[in-house]
C-alpha cells in the first residue's frame, strides 16, 4: 500500500493535499482495495460548502457504498468531470484521481501524518 | 370457524394415529425422530412449559377433513359471492378480461413456486420475465428505466415523491385534489412523518388540473409536482403543459396512472421525470382489492434514486446473454438506513400476469383494447346525458365519466343491484362539493344492453 509522505488523512480513508488556501480531496490506497471495483462517485457541485468532519457525496463499488468525509470546511472550486465516466481511476490510482478541490476555511482535528495513517490501516488489517 | 359438518361425537384421536394430508410428516415420521431424540410423545417438547400454563385438553376445532368435504366446503362459501354483476365501477380497480393463459402459465410451478431471484444462475426464468415487464412498461410510458414493481401504485405514489425529494434536495411537494384520493391518503402518512408540507391544487370545468393555481404554487422550494392521467375523475391531463410549470421552477414531474388500458390509446407521458402506474388492468384480477402490481418508471439518470428492485442485462463468463438483480447498493440491505426506499420485494408473480398479458395482446391490441373502452365510455356518456348531468366536458376523457343525479348515489346503486348491476363509485365522500356525483367506468366488457339499462335506471 502507498502513502504519499506530503499528504494528511483522515481516520475515514480520505487524503488531502494543501496548497495555500486550496485543499484537493481524494481516497486513499487502503480504501479502493477495500471497495473493490468503483463503479460510481456522487459528488458535489462546484459552490457547494463542505464541511469537516460531515459527508460530501458517496463512493460506489459492486458490493457497498461509502459515504465520503470531508477533511476540511470550505466551498468547492473544482470537482474531477473525469470520474463521472471513469470512476476505476480510483482504483488504478487514487493519489492522482482527486475528487475535488475546495477554497478551505478550516481543517478538520484529528488529520493524521502518512506515517500514522500508515499504521493504522495496518492495524485495520 | 362454525362447524363444518354435522357429526356425532366420537373420540378424537390421538395425535400419532392422526394422519394430517396437508403436512409434510407421516407418523412414521414422527417416530423416528422422537426415538432418535429419545422421546416418546411430542407432548415432553413442551415440559420446560410449567404445568399449569400448558393447555391439557385439545383444541376445541373441528374434526380433520377429506380433499371432497374441503373442496365443497369452500365452493359454497364461493357461491355466497356475486356472479354475473354489469360492473361499471373504476376508480382504481378495473375490470378488464383476463385472457385464459394468464393463470394457466403463472401456475406453473418453476413460476409459481420460485423463490427471490438473488441467485441469478439459478432464477435466469424469473428474471428474464421481470426484464421483459421493465422494457414494457418502458416503451408504454415513454420512460427510460422502469424498476420490477413496487406493491401497488399507492405506494409507488409516495416513494416517487420521496425520490423527487432526493433527486432536488428540496422539500416540499405540490399535488393535483385529481390523484385517486387513497394515492393522496397514503402520501399523507409518508409526508407526515417525513415532515414534508404538501400543497393541494384543484381542478377546473374541464376535470383538469388548474394551470394558473398550479403555477401559483410551485415554488423553488418544490421536489415535485403529482398529477394523475387519465386523472381520478377520468380526464386527460395537459402532461406537456404541467411538465412545462414544473420544470420552469426546477421541480419534477410525477405522473400517475391508475388505468393503464389508456396506455393503449393515450399518449405516453414522456415528459414527466417519473411516472408511478398501477398495472392491475393488465390481466391482474380485482382481487377485492389486491394484490395488484405498482411500478415505477424514469429517466436514465434518476436510475440510482428509484426504489424497488431492478433487474438488468449481462453477460456471462461465457459471452453469453443474462439477467440479474443490478444496482442493489440502492437498496436497504446494503444501503441500510440510506437506502432508496425499505422496499425489499417486488410483486413477482402479478407482475409476471401483467407481462403475459401485455405480450400477449402486443401494442395493436392493448390500441384495439383500449378504442373499446374508449367507444363504450363514449355511448354511456351520451346515454346517461340524456337523463342526468354529466360533468368535465372540454377535455379528452378515457373510459371513466363523472355523472350527477338527482337521487343520492348511494340509491341509485342500491336500485342497479336488484338489476344485477354495479353502479358507479359514490363521490360524496372524497368530493363533496361535487353533489349527488358517481365516477362511473365503461370497460370493454360491458355490452351495450348493460349501459342502456344502467342509464335508464339511473334516472326515475
Amino acid at each position: 500500500m502507498n502513502y504519499p509522505k506530503e499528504l494528511k488523512y483522515t481516520k475515514e480513508d480520505e487524503w488531502l493535499r494543501i496548497e495555500g488556501e486550496q485543499g484537493t480531496i481524494g481516497i486513499t490506497d487502503y480504501a479502493q482495495n477495500a471497495l473493490g471495483d468503483i463503479v460510481f462517485v456522487e459528488l458535489p457541485k462546484p459552490g457547494a460548502t463542505v464541511e469537516a468532519g460531515k459527508s460530501f457525496g458517496t463512493v460506489e463499488s459492486v458490493k457497498a457504498v461509502s459515504e465520503l468525509y470531508s477533511p476540511v470546511s470550505g466551498t468547492v472550486t473544482e470537482v474531477n468531470g473525469e470520474l463521472a465516466d471513469a470512476p476505476e481511476k480510483i482504483n488504478t490510482d487514487p493519489y492522482s484521481a482527486w475528487m475535488i478541490k475546495v477554497k478551505l476555511t478550516k481543517q478538520s482535528d484529528g488529520l493524521m501524518s502518512a506515517g500514522d495513517y500508515e499504521k493504522y490501516a495496518s492495524e485495520r488489517g | 370457524m362454525k362447524t363444518m359438518v354435522d357429526e356425532p361425537e366420537r373420540q378424537a384421536p390421538s395425535r400419532l394415529e392422526t394422519v394430517m394430508r396437508y403436512l409434510p410428516k407421516s407418523p412414521a415420521d414422527r417416530e423416528a425422530m422422537m426415538r432418535e431424540i429419545g422421546i416418546s410423545s411430542i407432548d415432553e417438547l413442551f415440559s420446560p412449559i410449567p404445568a399449569e400454563y400448558r393447555l391439557k385438553r385439545d383444541l376445541d376445532i373441528a374434526r380433520a377433513f377429506s380433499e371432497a368435504e374441503i373442496v365443497d366446503y369452500f365452493r359454497q362459501r364461493s357461491a355466497e359471492n356475486a356472479a354475473g354483476f354489469k360492473i361499471f365501477l373504476g376508480a382504481g380497480a378495473y375490470n378488464h378480461y383476463r385472457p385464459v393463459v394468464i393463470d394457466m402459465l403463472i401456475s406453473r410451478g418453476e413460476f409459481f413456486t420460485a423463490y427471490t431471484p438473488y441467485q441469478p444462475e439459478i432464477a435466469q426464468g424469473t428474471l428474464q420475465a421481470i426484464f421483459e415487464f421493465q422494457t414494457m412498461v418502458c416503451e408504454l410510458t415513454g420512460m427510460e428505466v422502469a424498476n420490477a414493481s413496487m406493491y401497488d401504485v399507492s405506494t409507488a405514489v409516495p416513494e416517487s415523491v420521496m425520490m423527487a425529494v432526493r433527486v432536488t434536495g428540496r422539500h416540499s411537494a405540490v399535488v393535483a385534489k385529481s390523484v385517486h384520493p387513497e394515492y393522496r391518503e397514503v402520501l399523507k402518512t409518508y409526508a407526515h412523518y417525513q415532515g414534508l408540507p404538501i400543497t393541494t391544487i384543484g381542478f377546473g370545468n374541464d376535470g383538469r388540473v388548474d394551470l394558473k393555481a398550479l403555477e401559483a404554487a410551485v415554488t423553488d422550494q418544490t421536489a415535485c409536482v403529482l398529477v394523475q392521467s387519465p386523472n381520478f375523475l377520468g380526464t386527460i391531463e395537459d402532461v406537456a403543459a404541467l411538465a412545462d410549470i414544473a420544470h420552469k421552477k426546477g421541480a419534477l414531474l410525477i405522473v400517475s396512472i391508475a388505468e393503464a388500458i389508456s396506455l393503449g390509446i393515450v399518449k405516453p407521458p414522456a415528459e414527466a421525470d417519473i411516472v408511478c402506474m398501477e398495472a392491475q388492468a393488465f390481466g391482474i384480477p380485482m382481487g377485492f382489492g389486491g394484490p395488484y402490481c405498482g411500478v415505477i418508471g424514469t429517466k436514465e439518470k434518476y436510475v440510482r434514486q428509484i426504489p424497488g428492485r431492478l433487474v438488468g442485462q449481462t453477460l456471462d463468463r461465457d459471452g453469453k446473454r443474462g439477467f440479474c438483480l443490478t444496482l442493489s447498493t440502492r437498496e436497504q440491505h446494503i444501503r441500510r438506513e440510506k437506502a432508496t426506499s425499505n422496499i425489499c420485494t417486488n410483486q413477482a408473480l402479478v407482475a409476471l400476469m401483467a407481462n403475459i398479458f401485455m405480450t400477449i395482446h402486443g401494442r395493436e391490441g392493448l390500441r384495439e383494447l383500449a378504442i373499446q373502452n374508449l367507444a363504450k365510455a363514449k355511448y354511456a356518456r351520451g346515454e346517461f346525458a340524456k337523463k342526468a348531468k354529466v360533468l368535465f366536458d372540454g377535455a379528452p376523457r378515457f373510459n371513466e365519466f363523472v355523472v350527477v343525479t338527482g337521487d343520492d348515489p348511494h340509491a341509485v346503486n342500491d336500485r342497479l343491484l336488484e338489476q344485477k348491476i354495479i353502479g358507479g363509485f359514490p363521490l360524496k365522500k372524497f368530493y363533496p362539493e361535487l353533489g349527488n356525483a358517481a365516477l362511473w367506468c365503461c370497460t370493454e366488457l360491458l355490452t351495450k344492453a348493460a349501459i342502456d339499462a344502467a342509464a335508464k335506471a339511473v334516472t326515475q
